[in-house]
C-alpha cells in the first residue's frame, strides 16, 4: 500500500530523466520538452551534466508548468530512470506519490523500490533487441521509444512529437520513419500493457503564445551579431563555448556577402584567454567591435588586460558565462559567482560595467547594448550570463530589433574634425561627462595620432609619472563611472499589492525562481517589494529601494554575498540593512529554497516582535 | 619619452621622398634609450625604410609591450598611432587590430625577453597564424630596464655583466618562426644599417608574417666581455648569407648589383628582393635548407644573419578567413545587421 496517493495533476509538474552521458538520450529527452512546447504547454527543461563525455551519469529536468514557472522547482514527481549507476540517488529524489518509469527487461527485486510512488516497468531493452539488430540503433531507439511510453501514460497528443520528428529530420527522410516506428513501438506496448494514463496528465494549451525557445548562449551571440560585432576571439572553456559556436553559425548563415562569399566577420580560437582578450582589444582600438566569451577562470587570466582596457579606454565586451568556482570548481554547475572579480578586475584602482540578463531575450538584447555602451563609454562592458540561462533552452518573450536603431560609435573624431581645426586630446574631458574623444588609426596624415599605453599619461596622451595629472586622470575616470550609472539598464521593481516595510533584490537567472516564490512568500502572509538589478553601476534607485525599507533580502547564486558587498560598498549602505539569501551547491536557485530562506526570516519577525515589547 | 619635443624645424635642403616628406616626417620624439644603444640604431632604420618606400606614416600601426625595445615606437613615426600594451602580449593586440582594418601597415616591435620569455606563445601564434605584419625582435639577450637579468635568448655558458654564467639554453627565434611557418625570416644586427634597411622595406612589402630578428647589443648591461650580444662578439661571428637590395612593384628601379652572385625574388605584390648573395649555394626560397644552414653555423658559433627564408607567395590571415575587403572597422548597419524581418524568421524557427 502506497504511504501517499499518487500525485495527480495536469500540466504542472516535473518529469526527469536520467541517462548515461553520451547514449544518445539528450536528443529525445528534448523531443519530449518541445512536443509538451508544441501543445501549447510551458516548460523549462535543464541538463545536468557531467564533465566528461561519455560514460558519466547526467539528468536532464522538464519542468512543465501551465502557470508558467520557468524556474527549476526542485523535486520529481515522474523519474524516468534509465541508468543504473544513479538507481538509489533517482530513487530517493521521487516526490512521495511520484511515478518512476524504468526499463524492466531485467527484474528487480521489491526492495529496490519505494513503497510511496508508483512504479512503471516497461521492457524497453527487450522489446528493442526483438526489433533491432544494430547495437547503435538497439540503444538511440530505446530513447526514442520511452518516449512512445510517456505518450501514452501522459495522455499527450502523439502528433505534436510526430511532427517534430518529421521536422527534425527533413531532410534525411529514411530516420523519419524508423523514428516513427521507435516512437509508436514504445506508445503502442504500453497502451496495451499498462494503466494509461496515469495521475500526471498532459493537455493541450494555449499558455506558450508567441513566446520562443532558445539558449541564452546562442541569443547572446545573436544580439552580437546586430549589435555590429565583427571581430570575436575566444578559448573553449565550458559553458561559454557554444556563445562562439553559435556566433559561428550565425554569422556563416547570416554575415557572408551573397555576392562575393567573403565574410563579414573574423572569428579567432585563440590560445589561451590572454590572447583572446589581447585581441578584442586590439580589434576596439582599431575601430572594429569586438568580444570574447569565456567563463570564471578565463576572467582569471584576463585580468591585466582588462586593467590595460579600463586606463586606456578601450572598448571590449566580455561575455562571461559563469560557473561553479573557485579554481576549477564545478565546470558544468551553475552559479553567480564571478561579479567581484569581473567589477573589480586587475590590479589597481579599476571598476567595470557588468549587465546581468535574466533570461534568453534579455541577454540578446543586453549583448547588442553592450556594443554600445562599450563604444559610449570606452571600457570593458562584462555581459553576466551563467550556465543556467546560457546552456538551457528555455521560453522567452521573441527577439526584436528597431530598424531605424543605429549604433552608437561614441565619441570619434574624424580627419573631418580635426580638419575643422578641433582641440584633439585623447584624455580631455570636453563634455564633462568623463568621457573624451578618441581617433582610430590612420584617420589623419598629420592630425590625431596618440600613442596608447598602460602608463600614466596626461590629457594629451604624454607620457608622465607626476601625481597631478595622474590624479586627474584618475578623477576623470571616476566621473565617466558615474555617467554609466544612467547609460546602463535600470534596475525594475514590483511592488507587493499592500504597502511592506520589506523588499527583495535579485539579478540574472534567479528571475523565474524570484518571481514564482514571490506568490508562495505570499501565501505565508508575507508581502516583498522587488528590485531586479540589471546593472553595474547601480542607478541611484538601488539606494533608494534600500533606504525605503526596514531590510532588504538579497538572493544571489554564491557563497559570499558579492552583490550584496558590491551595494553595500558602493551605494554607502548599512550592511544590517541587507539580510543574504545564498544559494551555491551549482544547482540553479529554486522558488522552494527562496520561499523558505526568507519566509522562515519574516516568519520568525512575526513571532517576536522584540522591538514592541522592548517599547 | 615625450616630455622632450623635438624642434620641427628643418633645413629647406632636406631629401623628399615621393609624398614630398623629409626624414624629419618619420620621425618620432627624443629617444629616452641610454646613449649608443643598439635600438636607436633600429629606430633610425625603420625611420629610412618607411621614407624610402614612400610610406604615409598615418597608414602604419605600431604595436609593441613591454620593456626597453617596446618604448622605441614613441621614438619613431610620430603621426602614427602606437599601441604599447602589456608584457609579452603585443602579438595578440597586433592579431586583433590587424582583423579590424586589413588596409594598415602593421609593425610590432619586441624584445627578447618580451618576446622569448613571457611572451614566446603568443610570438609563436601570431606567426603560425600568418599575420600580416613586420615583427621586429630588438634581441640584446637581457632585461634591462630591471638591470641586467639574462633573457630567455641569452647564450648558455654566456656571462651576466655581474659575474653570473647562464647555465640554460637559449631560444633562438630565427630557428623558431623558421619551424612555426613564418613567411619571411630574416636576422639582422643593429650596428649593421646596410643589411637592416632593406630588409625592413622588403618585410613591410611582404603580405604575411615577417619576422626579423636584430642582434642589438645592450650598452648598460650586455656589452662586456663573456657576453655573446655584445658589439664586438657580434661583429667576430657574423655569418652574413646574403645582401639585400629592395626594389618596389610599384617603382621598378633597378639597382646596381654585383653580377654572378645576385638572385631576384619576386614577392607576391609585384615587389622584387635583390639578394647578393655571400654565401654561393644559399637558397632563401627553402625553408628546410634554412634551418639546416642556421643550425649548422649555430653549431660553430657563427650567427647567421641576411634573409634566411621568403616564400614569394604568403598566405595570411584574412586570406585564410576569406575576410571582404573592406576593412571590418568601416562596415555599418546596413552591411552588419540583417534586421528585424531576419529576426523574425529566426523566431519563427524558434518556437
Amino acid at each position: 500500500m502506497p504511504s501517499s496517493s499518487p500525485i495527480s495533476s495536469v500540466n504542472d509538474f516535473v518529469v526527469r530523466f536520467a541517462n548515461v552521458n553520451g547514449s544518445g538520450s539528450a536528443s529525445a529527452n528534448e523531443l519530449f520538452a518541445r512536443s509538451v512546447l508544441r501543445m501549447g504547454i510551458p516548460v523549462a527543461p535543464r541538463n545536468i551534466f557531467p564533465s566528461n563525455i561519455q560514460g558519466l551519469p547526467t539528468w536532464y529536468e522538464v519542468r512543465i508548468s501551465e502557470a508558467g514557472h520557468l524556474g527549476a522547482r526542485g523535486g520529481t514527481d515522474l523519474m524516468v530512470a534509465m541508468n543504473p549507476q544513479t538507481w538509489d540517488k533517482d530513487m530517493a529524489g521521487i516526490e512521495p506519490g511520484g511515478y518512476l518509469l524504468y526499463d524492466s527487461t531485467k527484474p528487480m527485486p521489491k526492495s529496490r523500490f519505494r513503497e510511496d510512488i508508483t512504479v512503471i516497468g516497461v521492457p524497453l531493452t527487450a522489446i528493442c533487441n526483438r526489433e533491432y539488430t544494430d547495437a547503435r540503433q538497439r540503444q538511440l531507439f530505446k530513447n526514442i521509444m520511452y518516449i512512445g511510453a510517456l505518450c501514452a501514460l501522459l495522455d499527450m497528443d502523439i502528433e505534436a512529437t510526430a511532427q517534430l520528428v518529421r521536422e527534425q529530420f527533413k531532410l534525411k527522410e529514411k530516420l523519419i520513419d524508423a523514428n516513427l516506428q521507435a516512437l509508436h513501438l514504445g506508445r503502442d506496448w504500453t497502451l496495451q500493457n499498462l494503466q494509461c494514463p496515469i495521475g500526471l496528465r498532459l493537455r493541450r494549451g494555449k499558455a506558450v503564445g508567441e513566446r520562443i525557445f532558445i539558449e541564452g548562449n546562442s541569443a547572446a551571440a545573436l544580439g552580437a551579431l546586430y549589435g555590429g560585432a565583427t571581430v570575436c576571439a575566444w578559448y573553449p572553456i565550458t559553458p561559454s563555448s557554444s556563445l562562439a559556436d553559435a556566433f559561428t553559425s550565425h554569422c556563416r548563415r547570416l554575415r557572408v556577402d551573397p555576392a562575393s562569399k567573403k565574410s563579414k566577420f573574423a572569428i579567432v580560437q585563440a590560445e589561451d584567454e590572454l590572447a583572446s582578450i589581447g585581441m578584442v582589444i586590439g580589434a576596439a582600438w582599431n575601430g572594429a567591435r569586438a568580444f570574447t566569451a569565456t567563463s570564471g577562470p578565463g576572467i582569471s587570466l584576463m585580468q591585466e588586460f582588462l586593467g590595460l582596457a579600463y586606463f586606456a579606454e578601450i572598448p571590449a565586451v566580455i561575455f562571461d558565462v559563469q560557473r561553479a568556482g573557485p579554481s576549477t570548481g564545478m565546470p558544468t554547475r551553475t552559479q553567480q559567482c564571478d561579479v567581484t572579480s569581473c567589477a573589480y578586475a586587475s590590479h589597481g584602482d579599476t571598476k567595470h560595467v557588468l549587465l546581468f540578463p535574466e533570461d534568453p531575450a534579455e541577454a540578446f538584447d543586453f549583448a547588442a547594448d553592450a556594443f554600445d555602451l562599450a563604444d559610449r563609454l570606452q571600457t570593458p562592458i562584462f555581459v553576466m550570463l551563467d550556465l543556467d540561462i546560457g546552456m538551457n533552452h528555455r521560453l522567452c518573450r521573441p527577439l526584436t530589433w528597431d530598424d531605424s536603431r543605429k549604433y552608437d560609435r561614441g565619441k570619434v573624431m574624424t580627419a573631418a574634425d580635426l580638419d575643422a581645426g578641433k582641440d584633439f586630446g585623447r584624455y580631455l574631458d570636453v563634455d564633462g561627462d568623463g568621457i573624451p574623444y578618441r581617433t582610430f588609426p590612420g584617420t589623419h596624415p598629420t592630425k590625431g595620432s596618440f600613442f596608447t599605453r598602460g602608463t600614466s599619461r596626461d590629457r594629451y596622451a604624454r607620457y608622465t609619472e607626476e601625481g597631478a595629472p595622474y590624479a586627474d586622470n584618475m578623477q576623470r575616470l571616476l566621473r565617466k563611472f558615474e555617467t554609466a550609472k544612467d547609460l546602463v539598464p535600470h534596475p525594475l521593481q514590483a511592488n507587493a499589492a499592500k504597502p511592506t516595510k520589506y523588499g527583495v533584490i535579485y539579478y540574472g537567472s534567479t528571475s523565474p525562481a524570484m518571481d514564482e516564490a514571490i506568490h508562495m512568500i505570499e501565501a505565508r502572509g508575507h508581502s516583498l517589494n522587488r528590485l531586479r538589478v540589471r546593472a553595474f553601476p547601480f542607478h541611484s534607485s538601488v539606494t533608494s529601494f534600500v533606504a525605503d525599507h526596514d531590510f532588504v533580502f538579497v538572493v544571489e547564486q554564491n557563497r559570499d554575498a558579492q552583490l550584496r558587498s558590491l551595494i553595500v560598498n558602493e551605494c554607502s549602505i548599512d550592511p544590517v540593512r541587507l539580510v543574504p539569501i545564498l544559494h551555491y551547491d551549482g544547482t540553479p536557485i529554486t522558488a522552494r529554497f527562496i520561499s523558505r530562506a526568507i519566509g522562515d526570516h519574516l516568519d520568525a519577525l512575526k513571532v517576536t516582535p522584540l522591538r514592541k515589547v522592548v517599547s | 619619452m615625450t616630455y622632450i619635443t623635438k624642434p620641427k624645424f628643418h633645413h629647406p635642403a632636406l631629401p623628399k621622398n615621393a609624398l614630398g616628406y623629409t626624414h624629419r616626417d618619420y620621425e618620432g620624439s627624443v629617444s629616452t634609450l641610454c646613449a649608443g644603444c643598439g635600438h636607436d640604431s633600429i629606430s633610425g632604420a625603420i625611420i629610412e625604410a618607411c621614407f624610402e618606400l614612400d610610406i604615409e606614416p598615418h597608414r602604419v600601426a605600431k604595436l609593441s609591450g613591454i620593456g626597453c625595445s617596446s618604448k622605441t615606437p614613441t621614438y619613431f613615426l610620430g603621426s602614427s598611432h602606437g599601441f604599447n600594451s602589456v608584457h609579452g602580449r603585443m602579438p595578440s593586440v597586433l592579431t586583433g587590430a590587424n582583423l579590424a582594418n586589413r588596409d594598415l601597415i602593421y609593425l610590432g616591435v619586441s624584445g627578447d625577453g618580451d618576446s622569448a620569455s613571457i611572451g614566446l606563445g603568443q610570438f609563436a601564434h601570431a606567426l603560425r597564424r600568418g599575420v600580416n605584419m613586420v615583427y621586429i625582435v630588438e634581441n640584446n639577450g637581457v632585461y634591462g630596464l630591471t638591470k641586467g637579468q639574462f633573457s630567455a635568448t641569452a647564450d648558455r655558458g654566456s656571462k651576466s655583466k655581474r659575474g653570473v654564467t647562464n647555465t640554460d639554453n637559449s631560444i633562438d627565434l630565427v630557428a623558431l618562426a623558421l619551424l612555426l611557418g613564418a613567411t619571411f625570416v630574416a636576422r639582422s644586427f643593429s650596428g649593421d644599417k646596410e643589411q637592416m634597411v632593406p630588409l625592413i622595406k622588403a618585410a613591410i612589402e611582404h603580405e604575411g608574417a615577417a619576422f626579423i630578428d636584430i642582434i642589438s647589443p645592450c650598452v648598460a648591461f650586455n656589452n662586456h666581455l663573456g657576453s655573446t650580444k655584445s658589439f664586438d662578439y657580434v661583429r667576430e661571428h657574423n655569418e652574413a648569407v646574403n645582401r639585400l637590395d629592395f626594389i618596389t612593384g610599384r617603382a621598378p628601379i633597378t639597382v646596381a648589383y654585383e653580377a654572378g652572385a645576385v638572385e631576384v625574388v619576386e614577392q607576391h605584390d609585384g615587389s622584387k628582393l635583390v639578394l647578393k648573395k655571400v654565401a654561393a649555394d644559399y637558397d632563401p626560397n627553402d625553408r628546410l635548407g634554412a634551418m639546416n644552414f642556421l643550425q649548422r653555423h649555430a653549431a660553430i658559433g657563427q650567427i647567421v644573419t641576411g634573409l634566411l627564408y621568403v616564400d614569394p607567395e604568403p598566405e595570411d590571415l584574412h586570406r585564410n578567413f576569406n575576410t571582404v575587403g573592406t576593412p571590418l572597422n568601416s562596415l555599418a548597419e546596413a552591411e552588419l545587421c540583417p534586421g528585424s524581418a531576419m529576426l523574425e524568421k529566426i523566431n519563427a524557427s524558434l518556437r
